[in-house]
């Protein structure tokens, strides 16, 4: 019962235009949102609607420096992102090993009792 | 679809058959998922999973015996669960000779449901780049000590 609290974490990458803004600004640092803009093929405007999405799930923040806004990645919540998506494909492992277990040895004890 | 994905997969060295009775039912359920499951294997059943001292609703999507079963989960206690607001857990199993079966799991959910048709289109020609290949890139670019 994970994965709802982060609801907007998932959301927020989920959304192939915000992952690029997000490529973007991992190799890059801090950046405006029209330094943005000019890297990919959406508008300005929806740039700004990433931005908001991803500020609010916190994997962005924002700093004034004079009259422009620079945007950079939260790297913590980004590692907390992968940390817990990487948690969820472990718990899947561990459910079908057990499944595997339980299946293989029901297949076998009916087996054996064919044979006797 | 989108949000988030989970893929994974596993080779059973047992039929088809008792690899459907392990997942499906709800005594077996209870040793391998939930410590407790209260579940009809129909679809549309409603049923409910205790894990711990917490628990949550579960609804049956799909049934097909001895090959696939489908349910969502992990959504809010009041609404009925659908796209968006909740996870769809599906399992295929897929025979691979006569005592060999691969089962398969994809849990998904929180999908957008505002999504313009042609971001959603987009979305699905981009799915080869995943969320766990993204999720893993971006953590390998962020360990390197300089960037």
């Amino acid at each position: 019962m994970t994965a709802q609290a982060d609801d907007e974490l998932w959301s927020a990458i989920g959304d192939p235009s915000r992952r690029r803004v997000l490529d973007l600004l991992v190799s890059n640092g801090e950046v405006s949102a029209s330094w943005l803009a000019g890297r990919v093929p959406f508008s300005r405007q929806a740039v700004s609607k990433h931005l908001v999405v991803l500020e609010e799930a916190r994997l962005v923040s924002r700093r004034k420096q004079g009259r422009e806004v620079l945007y950079q990645v939260e790297a913590d919540r980004l590692d907390q992102a992968t940390r817990a998506m990487a948690g969820l494909a472990a718990q899947w492992d561990r459910r079908l090993d057990v499944i595997k277990g339980l299946a293989e040895a029901a297949h076998e004890e009916a087996k054996v009792k064919r044979r006797r | 679809m989108a949000g988030l994905v989970i893929e994974r997969e596993v080779l059973i060295e047992a039929p088809a058959e008792v690899v459907w009775r392990t997942i499906t039912e709800p005594d077996q359920m209870s040793r391998w998922f939930a410590d407790r499951v209260d579940l009809v294997v129909a679809p549309g059943a409603h049923g409910y999973m205790q894990f711990g001292d917490q628990g949550g609703p579960v609804v049956v999507e799909s049934v097909d015996p001895p090959t696939r079963f489908s349910f969502r989960w992990n959504h809010p206690r009041q609404e009925e669960p659908a796209a968006g607001n909740s996870m769809l857990v599906e399992f295929t199993l897929t025979p691979e000779g006569d005592e060999r079966t691969r089962l398969r799991v994809v849990e998904s959910g929180h999908e957008l449901r505002d999504w313009p048709d042609e971001e959603k289109q987009r979305y699905a020609d981009e799915h080869r780049d995943g969320w766990a290949e993204f999720l893993q890139r971006l953590a390998g670019v962020l360990a390197q000590p300089s960037r």
